[in-house]
């Protein structure tokens, strides 16, 4: 029994079956004594902890739990109080109040792994968003969506080892240092990295550097777009050219909220797009809006090699009526827990309910509003450019190349460190840049800005009259 | 006691719902993007003029145009054809843990100090969301025994690979090249045998006594060997049989030098009662969606929060949180010496982790143990009525009588009796407003389901759903044809050819391969 401290026996609104008289007669219909005399039955005495854990006394009633969170909670600063320029994985963008409504029906938040009849409704809203999400990339298969890009970009590497029978992946070394880690990790030890340099005038990826590294070794050549230092890589026809001519599939990685304004990587010659769903529509939630996608083509050979589930349409027994279930689940973990050679990985819970919210984003913004979202953020990102590189001594954008969304700002001709102008930021309301000294050392004291839709001209000159300020002492 | 009434006139919301794609009408719209002010386009004009012509997309994509209105429509439409678990007594979704959900705990996530939240913001503006996740690591290492916990990894399955991937750069720091093997048992979960291969391990499966269901420990003390780089395993298994042997088992493992990775997914009926570290553990994890009560979101997101003991923490992946006591400040800490780097982007999924902090808040010590005391009361409850009542049911590994939270059961008998298939009565489970699931790899036990029913639902709950299955099952030897049939009174009628799904011509995974393959417009 839930007991409290002066021995009042208390029920549980979670737990209805600690009523003491239910419990008696649960226990007489299994034929034992008591839930302890059961539990003796099941494990054995000695494996049994008789301890205490120590655990907090418990907030019993909802209203103290609300204060005892609120008054954790509050603790935060959020991006709605600040003015927010940070990026690099997890964007602030404006999430429509439809895409909260259906994330938070209690139906499709509280539903799990049921069949294609129970759950029909969600089974066509994971198709859908695989549908909407191929229409974006301009390929034909997308999969459920995956822990993140991260995740997401390992799996597309490994894939393109499966398929072509090679160990090696050339990546180019601009990719997101987080990202970089979970790879790293992910494709250890089937698939051994090479990294390529990128040219540091432009932020291209080297091409003469590529072609002394690729060989008939190479899986995949894998490279982001935007990339993390937010310049757009326009050579990916050059490189999907190279790639495909010694026997290499192509892996893009993409930010879909570029997709309306920017040739999807299919149209330059990708064979495999992954990438992040937490740009549409979903909260940052301090990172935990991930949300990783695999898209290739049609084919068996690059299907079969998808690890995570597919919902495909299937015909019912009643004329015209849409059903759904898996599309080959032979290959998922589910089905064969081993396959015989080599790892075609595995699948679990993931993250399906950021999927179909993507799919509400992608219904809701259209053909207009992707490429509306994506004007809007090239020509405010360039507007901030602009404005920021007036200030003395700070060179915007470092690299001299078409940029989207995200730019380094190079700030090594100032007295200020990085870390000491975001610290200043904080006092006019603004949160500045990712600092990449540590992760770009080559960049110096430089920081990485990110500007979206939901910048308006009056953050950008806050921004800069801060920065200038801040910097020139003023 | 309140009412127990077989839902027999219940029927799911039927929408005959187009998909998306054909609700468009051209030059309709869902929202309106925020469009530069004058004096930004007269700086930057259209912004596209930085960029090369063939990377400026020709052609928009091709997604559908759809008034507001008519999208919200649609999702509800959709989502009414879901049978959330806020909406059935779901215990048949066995292995899911399928609990309440508090809605409390939704409040919290909602709230912008959760969603509107930077992973990189300066700490000195995210102490709220720190504290919150160094306190869930403290209650877990006190639940647990174990000495530190990342909240990276998304689901079980993602978790499970990051055992292996800590227990694959363990031996890669020691050296011992010839440690290429991970033992498991055939009911474990298939993540804990298909993600250990994507570290290059060779699996070993040990297979359950025909007789007890529990793992060979002949069997196993044969796979124990030199080459064993660890243990990765599920106790219980999803049969819910404890393995009285497990604590034999991790240290025969200790002996040749391997580690010891616990998959708690089954921890409902096990949370307060057993700690892992007591059975010889080095680490494991729980999931927060299923025992912590994060709702399951028609498949994540979730979290697999993984402890360790002391002498693996350096190899977790960056970063954990910590407290400066000096400074009375919380921060990230990256100092971890063999870390095996990352599995997901930043820190993991915060609002499975504030409601994961919230229900324990809620429940404290005595809660915790009730929920395991309930889950096992109302199992075996279960259990005892569904052998007595139901037709042609059976039990896997019988001669083991009393399980933890869920059990395995097989309709062979009924199979035998009447040819019809577990599918069948899952399907007519529908017409009563239930879930029913069969199970996962290995098929080792014929037409099985699996039940788990967790703390959540009272007594008359569970007499419901028992009689459901005993109606399906004497359907199934009076009235076949009913059975055969189903669902009659769900969103969809049963799938006439699944080739559709199979065969690599005729497989339509999106609608546009759909519209190409069937010669739709």
């Amino acid at each position: 029994m839930v007991i409290k401290k002066d021995g009042k026996i208390i029920v549980h609104p979670y737990i209805p079956n600690s009523v003491p008289e239910v419990q008696e007669e649960m226990l007489k219909v299994i034929g034992v004594s008591s839930i302890e005399e059961l539990f003796d039955k099941i494990i054995p005495k000695e494996l049994q902890f008789k301890g205490k854990f120590g655990l907090p006394e418990p907030l019993l009633s909802e209203y103290e739990l609300k204060r005892h969170m609120n008054k954790i909670l509050s603790k935060n600063k959020t991006c709605e109080e600040y003015l927010c320029f940070l990026g690099g994985g997890t964007w602030p963008h404006y999430v429509p109040a439809i895409c909260d409504e259906i994330a938070n029906r209690a139906e499709f938040l509280t539903a799990y792994a049921g069949d294609p009849y129970e759950d029909h409704g969600r089974w066509q809203a994971l198709f859908e968003y695989q549908s909407l999400m191929a229409e974006l990339l301009d390929m034909d298969v997308v999969s459920v969506p995956i822990y993140s890009w991260g995740h997401a970009a390992g799996t597309s590497i490994r894939m393109a080892s499966r398929i072509t029978r090679r160990n090696e992946a050339l990546i180019v070394d601009t990719i997101s240092p987080e990202r970089r880690k979970i790879i790293e990790n992910y494709v250890e030890p089937h698939v051994k990295i090479k990294w390529i340099k990128h040219d540091p005038e432009t932020g291209m990826m080297d091409l003469e550097d590529l072609k002394s590294k690729i060989s008939s070794d190479t899986a995949a050549v894998y490279f982001e777009n935007p990339s993390y230092l937010g310049f757009i890589e326009v050579q990916g026809k050059e490189i999907s050219e190279i790639a495909h001519d010694k026997g290499a599939l192509v892996v893009v990685g993409v930010d879909p909220s570029s997709l309306g304004v920017l040739e999807p990587p299919s149209h330059y010659g990708a064979d495999i797009v992954c990438g992040d769903l937490q740009p549409l529509g979903n909260h940052m939630n301090f990172g935990g809006g991930l949300a990783g996608f695999v898209a290739t083509k049609d084919d068996p050979k690059f299907v079969k090699e998808i690890p995570y589930r597919i919902f495909g349409l299937a015909k019912t027994i009643v004329e015209g009526e849409y059903g759904f279930g898996d599309v080959a689940f032979e290959r998922t973990s589910f089905m064969v827990r081993e396959t015989p050679t080599e790892s075609k990985e595995f699948v679990g819970t993931a993250a399906a309910l950021w999927g179909i919210v993507a799919g509400v984003y992608l219904a809701l913004m259209g053909p207009k509003g992707m490429w509306e979202l994506g004007k809007t953020i090239m020509q405010r990102s360039k507007y901030a450019m602009k404005r920021l590189s007036e200030i003395e001594g700070v060179k915007v954008p470092r690299f001299k190349a078409p940029h989207f969304k995200e730019f380094v700002v190079d700030f090594n001709a100032t007295n200020k460190t990085v870390k000491e102008i975001n610290t200043r930021l904080l006092d006019y309301g603004i949160i500045g840049g990712i600092d990449l000294s540590k992760d770009f050392p080559e960049l110096g004291n430089s920081a990485l800005y990110c500007v979206t839709e939901i910048h308006t001209k009056e953050d950008i000159d806050k921004l800069r009259d801060a920065l200038e300020e801040i910097i020139l002492g003023r | 006691m309140g009412i127990v009434k077989l839902r027999k006139n219940f029927h799911e919301a039927k929408w005959d719902e187009p998909i998306i794609f054909e609700l468009s009408t051209p030059g309709e719209r869902g929202i309106l993007v925020p469009q530069v002010e004058k004096a930004i386009e007269k700086e930057v004009g259209d912004g596209l003029s930085d960029l090369p012509p063939h990377m400026i997309r020709k052609e928009l994509p091709k997604l559908p145009e759809i008034s507001q209105n008519r999208i919200l429509r649609h999702y509800l439409r959709l989502s009414q054809e879901t049978l959330g678990a806020d909406i059935n007594i779901d215990i048949g979704q066995g292995t899911c843990t399928m609990k309440y959900s508090p809605k409390i705990n939704e409040v919290f996530v909602r709230s912008p100090k959760v969603t509107e939240l930077h992973p990189l913001q300066d700490e000195s503006t995210v102490q709220g969301a720190l504290e919150i996740m160094y306190k869930l690591d403290l209650l877990l290492r006190k639940l647990s025994g174990f000495d530190r916990f990342s909240f990276q990894p998304g689901g079980g399955s993602h978790a499970i690979f990051t055992m292996a991937s800590i227990i694959y750069k363990y031996h890669k720091i020691h050296g011992n090249d010839h440690k290429t093997e991970i033992i498991t048992t055939l009911l474990s979960h298939p993540s804990d045998a298909a993600a250990p291969k994507v570290k290059g391990f060779n699996v070993i499966d040990i297979p359950p006594d025909p007789e007890t269901g529990y793992p060979d420990l002949e069997a196993f003390k044969e796979a124990v060997s030199e080459r064993t780089a660890g243990l990765i395993i599920c106790n219980p298994e999803d049969t819910e049989i404890f393995n009285p042997y497990i604590k034999e088992m991790t240290e025969m493992v200790h002996e040749v030098g391997g580690l010891c990775a616990y998959d708690m997914a089954n921890a409902n009926g096990i949370i307060g009662i057993v700690r892992p570290v007591d059975l010889g553990f080095d680490m494991g994890f729980y999931n927060l969606h299923k025992t912590f009560s994060s709702p399951h979101g028609c498949g994540g997101p979730g979290l697999g929060a993984l402890g360790v003991k002391k002498e693996l923490e350096p190899f977790l992946p960056v970063p954990v949180v910590d407290y400066d006591d000096k400074n009375k400040r919380y921060y990230l800490n990256y100092d971890l010496p063999y870390t095996i780097g990352k599995v997901r982007e930043f820190y993991g999924v915060f609002p499975v982790v504030v409601r994961a902090y919230a229900w324990i808040m809620s429940l404290g010590e005595e809660g915790i143990k009730e929920v395991a005391r309930v889950a096992v009361l109302n199992n075996n409850y279960v259990m005892t009525r569904i052998l007595k009542e139901v037709k042609g049911v059976g039990i896997s590994f019988p001669k083991t009588k009393y399980r933890v939270s869920q059990v395995r059961y097989t309709f062979e008998k009924l199979a035998k009796d009447t040819g019809l298939t577990i599918e069948d009565i899952i399907r007519r489970m529908v017409d009563f407003g239930f879930h029913l699931w069969t199970s996962h790899h290995p098929w080792i036990i014929p037409e099985p389901f699996t039940i788990e029913p967790t703390e959540s639902y009272s007594k008359d709950d569970l007499d419901e759903y028992i009689e459901g299955l005993k109606t399906a099952a004497q359907e199934a030897y009076e009235k076949p044809e009913i059975v055969k049939n189903a669902p009659h009174q769900s969103a969809i009628h049963k799938i006439a050819d699944i080739s559709m799904l199979e065969d690599p011509e005729k497989w339509a995974p999106t609608w546009r391969m759909y519209l190409r393959k069937y010669g739709k417009k």
